[in-house]
């Protein structure tokens, strides 16, 4: 997308109009809840957050795959670093995540933990070549976005005879992980913003559920102003009109079906699975794992390792959060004990949780 | 000599002395230094500003300069900051053995360059090589020193609410193209450091102006963590415009495809100037007569407002705020 057609997405003047729209129709409170990382980091980044009516309740869920992957994901791949003939590549935003006992990828490389960061798992190719001696095992987290171009990997893997390559995989889905939260009667959502990035790869098929099931609404957006700011309008003329409708306002990228080819890769290697997500527990076929006609690639097979639910963090609002039961100021540990620089949950970790926001961006 | 740095080069022996006479001498050479002296004898008067830091980039030669430059202009322009002229400055170089002889001839070429165009006599210096694997290919360490002309000397501390806070050109250039090449991505439109001495401009800021409250080059960190160190020292709080920040197209592109913030990467070619508004419009007339200011804008305003915290005005008119930069900046996953 050219940059001048973004542009448009961003014009002040039109966002004046929608918000002054938005303020005079809304005669309640509408809560709203971004599943995606990126949607929560772009409302503080454009500083939407300090103009959006009183009545918005923004709320920030289960949209970071950082925030989302589960403590004994994260143990058991600090557990492997450091092994002997391993090297753990992975994308940045796992440096810092911490496990239990403080530790970190950052002081397992320091501990001599051998650790690469990558910016496409496409590099873990070159890597395994390189090091012939190794085992190299890319840890495997994200949603639909990131969960084809790790099939493709292992495609390209076995087409080139690469045996030394494993992927830790604790990919995980984002309809199932929306049909959960809906499910919970603590729960109190007015309406979701779609993720683009993985609406980009699903379509909007598998979110009409929302609207059937929950009567609630929900619009697949972009990550402009504008894009935001018109998603919420919609939803606010339904919920006047007392409708609930799911719908596609990010056509510029999404197409209803999303990304055949892509899906179809995934779904080639991944099959779905049960998995832990962190502050929400198990939910019922919302991971994906690797097919066992892929298993040469599974780390998971490969150390014997297994994922428990194991007790969380003490302190940590982490689960109320992800939720949108609670917001991160009104966690105790929150700016105290819990800051970017010693984070104690995963929510102020990860760049897109919604604490390090918070603590990133809000002014008062 | 071998086509490679050997150890023997490090010796202290005859290899080292080949070294540095065939090599540093031919490229660094001057009078002070020529004489080989255990020490540099120079002459200053009055106060002196004098600072040190060691280089380690990784990739060594990057689109827009290298390490040897970069040595030279990281250095300059920290003493530049406290209004002074940066005289003298000393290299330390750490060297891997088997770093190809070309590239070290090209460093050290490239350093004898800058220290000429910048004013700067390189008087003292040391090399030692290491085994392979005990270092990063090379690590150059300069210090500077230099006569302050500035009275008072601009400091951190001495921002005041009213005060224009200035940029002398785009932002992020030098952090993204380091970090483009070090990974090799490719940029649609090519980026380059802005790598750059900005002595000679500041010096005729600092002495065409009556008063500069502070001078600051945002290098690691970026303008966003620079401007909290300025913000928390003195106290006061700054109101950025995000539109009147430039930001090259490509850096703004570059920075998105990776998840990264263009204000918190680092810049070796640019300053911070704040100063009270009345001279805000002077300074940046002086700024835009030169070629490394050309790009020079008004970026925001102190004020008491938020003291110690830098908020960001975006162009639909919220206000957040602008923190401090949290270890190095890592790429998201998507
Ligand atoms: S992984 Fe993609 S979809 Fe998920 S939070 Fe990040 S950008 Fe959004
Ligand atoms: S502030 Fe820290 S401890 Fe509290 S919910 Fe957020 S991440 Fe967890």
């Amino acid at each position: 997308m050219s940059f001048e057609l973004l542009e448009k997405f961003r014009d002040p003047d039109l966002c004046r109009k929608i918000l002054d729209k938005m303020e005079s129709e809304l005669d309640r409170e509408l809560r709203f809840m971004e599943v995606c990382g990126t949607h929560t980091v772009a409302i503080f980044q454009s500083g939407l957050r300090s103009l959006l009516p009183e009545k918005v309740v923004h709320l920030s869920g289960p949209g970071c795959p950082v925030c989302v992957t589960h403590e004994s994901e994260v143990n058991a791949f600090l557990d492997l670093a450091g092994r002997d003939k391993v090297i753990m590549a992975t994308f940045g935003d796992l440096m810092r995540v911490p496990g239990d006992k403080g530790r970190n990828l950052k002081k397992a490389m320091a501990d001599g933990a051998r650790v690469k960061v990558v910016y496409s798992p496409f590099d873990t190719l070159k890597l395994a070549k390189e090091n012939p001696d190794d085992l190299v095992v890319f840890i495997g987290v994200g949603f639909e976005t990131t969960a084809p171009t790790i099939a493709g990997t292992m495609k390209m893997a076995r087409q080139q005879g690469i045996e030394n390559l494993r992927i830790l995989c604790f990919h995980k889905t984002v309809p199932t992980a929306l049909d959960a939260l809906l499910s919970d009667e603590a729960i109190n959502i007015d309406g979701f913003i779609l993720p683009g990035h993985v609406s980009a790869i699903i379509g909007v098929e598998p979110y009409r559920f929302i609207a059937r099931d929950y009567a609630k609404s929900a619009v697949v957006t972009g990550f402009e102003p504008l894009d935001i700011l018109q998603s919420l309008n919609q939803m606010i003329e339904w919920r006047n009109k007392g409708e609930a409708h799911v719908s596609n306002n990010y056509t510029r990228i999404v197409g209803e079906n999303g990304n055949p080819k892509a899906l179809e890769i995934m779904y080639e290697v991944f099959e779905p699975c049960d998995a832990l997500w962190r502050g929400l527990g198990l939910i019922p076929g919302s991971g994906l794992e690797i097919r066992p006609e892929w298993e040469q690639f599974d780390a998971k097979k490969e150390f014997g390792i297994e994922i428990k639910e194991s007790p969380s963090l003490p302190g940590c609002k982490c689960g109320d959060i992800l939720k949108g039961v609670k917001q991160p100021d009104q966690c105790p540990l929150f700016g105290k004990a819990c800051t970017p620089a010693d984070p104690v949950g995963p929510c102020m970790v990860s760049t897109e949780g919604s604490c390090a926001a918070y603590y990133k961006y809000k002014l008062d | 000599m071998s086509d490679k740095v050997l150890l023997d080069y490090g010796s202290g022996g005859r290899a080292s002395q080949r070294l540095i006479s065939e090599l540093f001498l031919k490229h660094l050479g001057n009078d002070e230094l020529d004489r080989l002296n255990d020490a540099a004898v120079l002459s200053l008067s009055g106060k002196v500003a004098m600072s040190t830091d060691s280089f380690t980039v990784d990739p060594i030669f990057f689109p827009g300069g290298d390490i040897g430059s970069l040595a030279v202009h990281g250095t300059v322009n920290d003493v530049a900051m406290m209004g002074a002229i940066p005289r003298y400055i000393t290299c330390g170089y750490i060297i891997e053995e088997g770093l190809p002889m070309a590239d070290l001839e090209k460093i050290v070429a490239s350093m004898g360059e800058a220290a000429r165009k910048a004013g700067v006599k390189v008087v003292t210096g040391d090399t030692k090589v290491v085994p392979k694997g005990a270092c990063d290919k090379i690590f150059i360490n300069t210090t500077g020193i230099g006569d302050v002309i500035a009275d008072p000397a601009p400091s951190g501390d001495a921002a005041r609410p009213g005060d224009a806070v200035l940029v002398s050109g785009t932002i992020g250039d030098h952090g993204l193209t380091v970090l483009g090449t070090r990974e090799g991505l490719d940029f649609e439109a090519k980026v380059q450091s802005d790598s750059a001495a900005l002595n000679h401009l500041l010096v005729k800021l600092v002495s065409e102006l009556p008063e500069v409250h502070v001078l600051r080059d945002p290098t690691r960190g970026g303008l966003a963590t620079t401007l909290n160190e300025i913000t928390k020292s003195s106290n006061v709080c700054c109101e950025l415009i995000e539109n009147d920040i430039p930001v090259r197209a490509e850096v703004k592109g570059g920075c998105s495809i990776l998840g990264l913030d263009p204000l918190y990467l680092a810049n070796e070619g640019k300053f911070l100037c704040v100063l009270p508004g009345e001279y805000a419009d002077k300074a940046l007339e002086i700024m835009r007569a030169d070629p490394l200011g050309q790009d020079a804008r008004r970026i925001g305003t102190m004020t008491d407002a938020n003291p110690g915290k830098v908020v960001l005005v975006t162009p639909l008119g919220g206000k957040r705020l602008l923190g401090m930069l949290e270890g190095e900046q890592l790429p998201r996953i998507c």
